[in-house]
């Protein structure tokens, strides 16, 4: 046997390992007053401090540190009572000091986990960062070395982030994109970020490496970067693990780098790195004093913490059957969350697992077309509750609810109002329905018989074309499970 | 010619003018300037106008503030909105600072009259402003000798009578040694007492601005402006000295202590070490107890400095890069743009401390070098904790010298580094030191005798260096 088939029959484990960046949702940078704001006028977000002028100094904002003692609490992290700030040292052009205020061997979250379906992941750290500025690179190869020029907008100069980087303990891209969902669901319940991928709010680069089945040393890691969402994240680590399963069964070495994810080819590239390896240069920031949380700041952090994901998704499948994928959806938007259980408080009838039907259907739909929040909906929580209550009561059937949802979206009043101004109910009269099941079966003797005499199939197909006419009948108000116990007496 | 503290009283009580003082003051700057180049910009306008706005406060009957109407010459390492502030270096040509330092709100706010910016050594880096991009500054009692550094030209600015006060930055003795030289009062404050914030960083750990002044009870009339807690600036104490000025010569029963590696070793000239006996002697025949003192680190504090300060500096002046402010000069790309501007806006001795820095944080060596160093530090802190168990200051030259000649110690960095060997402790503590002029030597050049007290130990110190000054007779 060749070596290359030896090699073939190896059974390879992947490792990844993540590093996620999150830029706080502070109303002001790290360390200055100019506001954190994503989409204003490039370079109108600015000041002598964040633009690095000679002379200025930083002053950290505490409540960048409140924040960090929240996702030290929400993620399990052991909080130091003191941790320092360090310059990381190297020239780049949208960097304005060329040097990024971070912290390095003493950071403020240090060895924490979450847990992804049912998995303690190991989170090996979190720290405070300044974010850079963003170069713009215009004509010729539109990067940094062969562009005409180059345009920088420091607005984004020292916007809090924080770095959380997971130990090397996912085992396969599923379960990399459930940790990063279940991150970004605690990071939006805590209220520290809006951690939207899109626009560069959460930025996630996945380490990834594979080695045999069996063994524990960490094979050659590889950083791909650039992935602009979880399912792009998925595709990249995919492809990553066969490209280096291929590369390794045929015996080519796979080397430490940085390699970019192509979203649209659905590969990653080597980067192209003018510079050798990096040397940092880490040294304690001699401008910050260290940050030495008091109890009072902790005990703060930890008061607002509510309840967290995992938690709220265990009860609301215990308490409101519903189903775990469901609550999964729900809880990953917490704005919506706290408008369903506001709502199902609410609810006089109709069942709790109809408000989250709603709420996952309809309005998430609803809130991604028109990027509104509940909060701004004209359909209040207690409104909801009272249409999920009219459908409970077979007041209205379930697709006339979904035109009266519509109408009170549009702000045309309350669900009873507007049924009732657009004529919408459901007839669940017994005696006038059973009248309409008799003149239906009266006028349709021919189907009736066919029915009485047919096969399963057949009888199937006329019942079917009985109940439609029913309903056409009532002019589609009749309430269909009424309906349809009627149809079947008046066939026995 | 008057002191700073009678100055402001003849404006305050409308005596005098601001305007006329000013005037005066100018008028001295254009007679002797062009042999001193104490100044890289006089700001001959600005002054007048803050001259004339002081004294249409007091024609108000408003309150002008303690510096009304005196002259205040700035180290031009201060940003000042507007006006060029250049490090004098060429690597900031062209720069206008759009805020200005928190030390300049506060002297401008306290009345004192801005009359321009001061010559030094590149970025601060040196001990002759012989590093000066724009050329050095002459030592105004003999041209033929330096003025010291880096605050140089506020050091000659006050010897010359070309401002009653000025504002230096001290790293490792760069107000001290230079008023030494010049034969006036230097004040490096405790680490935090006085804002950094608008000081272009040389070392930030090191850095601390403080005040040139003829007299003590100068120095501690523009230390009081100064001081106090700034929240642009994180090191900023929350706890000042106390109100300095006027606060008493008495030092009987005080513990002075004359730190022997700083005094008794090779290379303190004889005519030095027995000024500050002198001193000493003085201070005892005040009712002091004077007595000799080890503080053995010391002599390691030297090496300890060029490394930290280095290290730091060369992340400090990363940022001129040619990309938002300054000097650029093109490249192919970006890198080559950075390096082209930085090879050509930097001089050979920031270049030097920015390679030695580099070096001495790089992977592999940072344990040998920078943290080394920091233990040493620390080292430095415990040995001036266990002398200040047993006096309340201590004592030693500013310099080993008085000031050399142009040239002299050009060729060999490390003779130059050597001139600051008395002064660089007190930085790695952060601990506050004075010179304060006592005699001259034979060269007819004035000799610093040195004040170090523990942190926040200003008041102390002053009054040490008021009985000093009495002893000795001002220059
Ligand atoms: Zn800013």
């Amino acid at each position: 046997m060749s070596s290359n088939e030896v090699q073939a029959e190896i059974q390879y484990e992947t490792v990844i390992g993540l590093e996620v960046h999150v830029e706080l949702a502070t109303k002001t940078k790290l360390f200055c007053a100019c506001a954190n704001e994503f989409g204003s006028e490039p370079n109108t977000n600015i000041c002598p401090v964040c633009l690095g002028l000679p002379g200025s100094l930083p002053v950290l904002n505490e409540r960048v540190v409140d924040f960090a003692l929240r996702i030290g609490e929400a993620l399990n992290f052991t909080v130091p009572q003191r941790s320092i700030f360090h310059r990381k040292n190297y020239f780049y052009p949208d960097m304005p000091k060329d040097f990024q205020t971070s912290q390095y061997d003493e950071p403020i979250c240090a060895e924490g986990w979450i847990e992804v379906d049912g998995e303690r992941i190991g989170i090996e750290r979190a720290h405070m960062e300044e974010d850079t500025g963003k170069s713009t690179h215009v004509g010729g190869g539109g990067r940094i070395h062969d562009a005409d020029h180059s345009l920088v907008d420091y607005n984004r100069a020292g916007v809090p982030l924080m770095e959380i980087v997971s130990h090397p303990a996912m085992r396969s891209s599923e379960q990399a994109r459930g940790y990063v969902s279940e991150l970004r669901a605690v990071l939006l319940a805590i209220g520290v970020s809006d951690v939207k991928m899109e626009e560069g709010s959460m930025r996630v680069d996945a380490n990834v490496s594979i080695r045999p089945v069996g063994t524990t040393q960490l094979g050659t890691k590889v950083e791909i970067k650039n992935m602009n969402s979880i399912r792009s994240l998925g595709r990249a680590i995919d492809y990553e693990v066969e490209r280096q399963t291929i590369a390794t069964n045929t015996g080519e070495r796979i080397v430490q780098e940085t390699r970019h994810w192509d979203e649209s080819e659905g590969i990653t590239h080597g980067m192209r790195s003018k510079e050798g390896s990096s040397d940092y240069r880490f040294f304690p920031e001699p401008d910050l004093a260290p940050v030495a949380p008091t109890d009072e700041m902790r005990a703060a952090a930890r008061a607002a913490i509510p309840e967290l994901p995992a938690a709220l998704r265990e009860r609301i499948v215990a308490e409101w059957q519903v189903a775990e994928h469901d609550a999964r959806v729900l809880v990953a938007n917490p704005a919506l969350s706290d408008y369903a259980q506001e709502s199902v408080a609410a609810l006089a009838s109709g069942s709790a697992r109809d408000v989250v039907n709603w709420c996952t259907g309809e309005l998430l739909a609803y809130g991604n077309e028109t990027g509104s929040e509940p909060n701004s909906w004209a359909l209040s929580p207690i409104a909801l509750a009272e249409l999920v209550g009219l459908v409970g009561d077979g007041a209205i059937s379930r697709s006339q609810a979904k035109e009266v949802l519509a109408g009170c979206l549009a702000g045309e009043g309350a669900p009873s109002d507007v049924a009732s101004a657009r004529g919408l109910a459901q007839v669940s009269d017994e005696g006038a329905l059973a009248a309409i099941i008799a003149g239906v079966l009266e006028a349709n003797p021919d189907a009736v018989a066919e029915y009485r005499t047919g096969d399963e199939k057949a009888q199937k197909k006329k019942r079917g074309f009985l109940m439609g006419e029913a309903m056409k009948a009532s002019k589609g108000q009749g309430n269909p499970a009424l309906l349809n116990r009627l149809l079947d007496a008046g066939l026995a | 010619m008057r002191s700073a503290v009678e100055i402001a009283a003849a404006v305050r009580s409308g005596e005098r003018t601001a305007r006329s003082v000013a005037e005066e003051h100018l008028a001295t700057i254009a007679s002797r300037e062009g042999e001193i180049h104490a100044f890289n910009h006089v700001t001959a306008d600005a002054a007048l106008a803050q001259a004339d706005a002081v004294d249409a406060k007091v024609a108000r009957g408003e309150d002008p503030g303690p510096l009304a109407g005196v002259p205040v010459a700035l180290k031009d390492n201060l940003c000042t909105r507007g006006v060029p502030t250049t490090c004098s270096s060429r690597i900031l040509d062209g720069w206008l600072p759009p805020y200005n330092a928190t030390v300049v709100e506060r002297v401008t706010a306290a009345g004192g009259v801005a009359v321009g910016k001061t010559n030094l050594d590149e970025f601060a880096m040196g001990s002759s402003t012989e590093n000066s991009a724009f050329g050095p500054t002459l030592n105004p009692l003999d041209l033929s000798r330096v003025p010291g550094g880096s605050s140089g030209g506020s050091a000659a600015a006050v010897a010359a009578r070309f401002a009653p006060l000025s504002l230096g930055s001290d790293t490792g003795g760069s107000i001290r040694q230079p008023a030494s030289f010049c034969g006036v009062v230097g004040v490096k404050p405790t680490y935090g007492v006085v804002s950094r914030y608008g000081l272009i960083a040389f070392a930030s750990s090191l850095d601390q601005i403080g005040p040139f002044a003829a007299t003590v009870n100068d120095a501690a009339l523009l230390l009081d402006v100064i001081s106090g807690h700034d929240r642009m600036d994180s090191t900023s104490i929350a706890a000042s000295p106390t109100a300095l000025l006027n606060d008493g010569t008495d030092v009987a029963g005080l513990r002075v202590g004359l730190v022997t590696e700083l005094t008794d070793v090779e290379g303190i000239d004889p005519e030095v070490r027995a000024a500050v006996e002198r001193a000493a002697s003085a201070l005892e025949a005040q009712g002091a107890i004077v007595e000799r003192i080890s503080v053995p680190s010391c002599i390691y504090g030297l090496s300890a400095y060029y490394l930290i300060a280095p290290a730091e500096a060369s992340s400090n002046l990363a940022r001129y890069d040619g990309v938002r402010y300054g000097l650029r000069v093109d490249g192919d790309d970006v890198y080559e743009m950075n390096s082209a501007t930085r090879d050509a806006g930097f001089g050979a001795e920031v270049k030097r401390r920015i390679m030695l820095g580099t070096y001495a944080l790089s992977a592999g060596f940072y344990d040998a070098y920078y943290a080394q160093a920091q233990r040493v530090r620390t080292l430095i802190i415990r040995d001036f904790a266990a002398a200040y168990e047993r006096f309340d200051v201590l004592l030693s030259p500013t310099t080993p010298t008085t000031a050399f000649k142009f040239g002299a110690k050009t060729e060999d960095p490390f003779s130059m580094y050597l001139s600051d060997i008395c002064t660089i402790a007190s930085n790695l503590a952060g601990h506050p030191a004075m010179s304060i002029p006592f005699g001259l030597g034979s060269d007819a050049m004035p000799i610093g005798v040195q004040v170090l007290a523990p942190a926040l130990g200003e008041s102390v110190m002053f009054r040490v260096a008021r009985a000093i000054e009495a002893a000795g007779g001002v220059a």
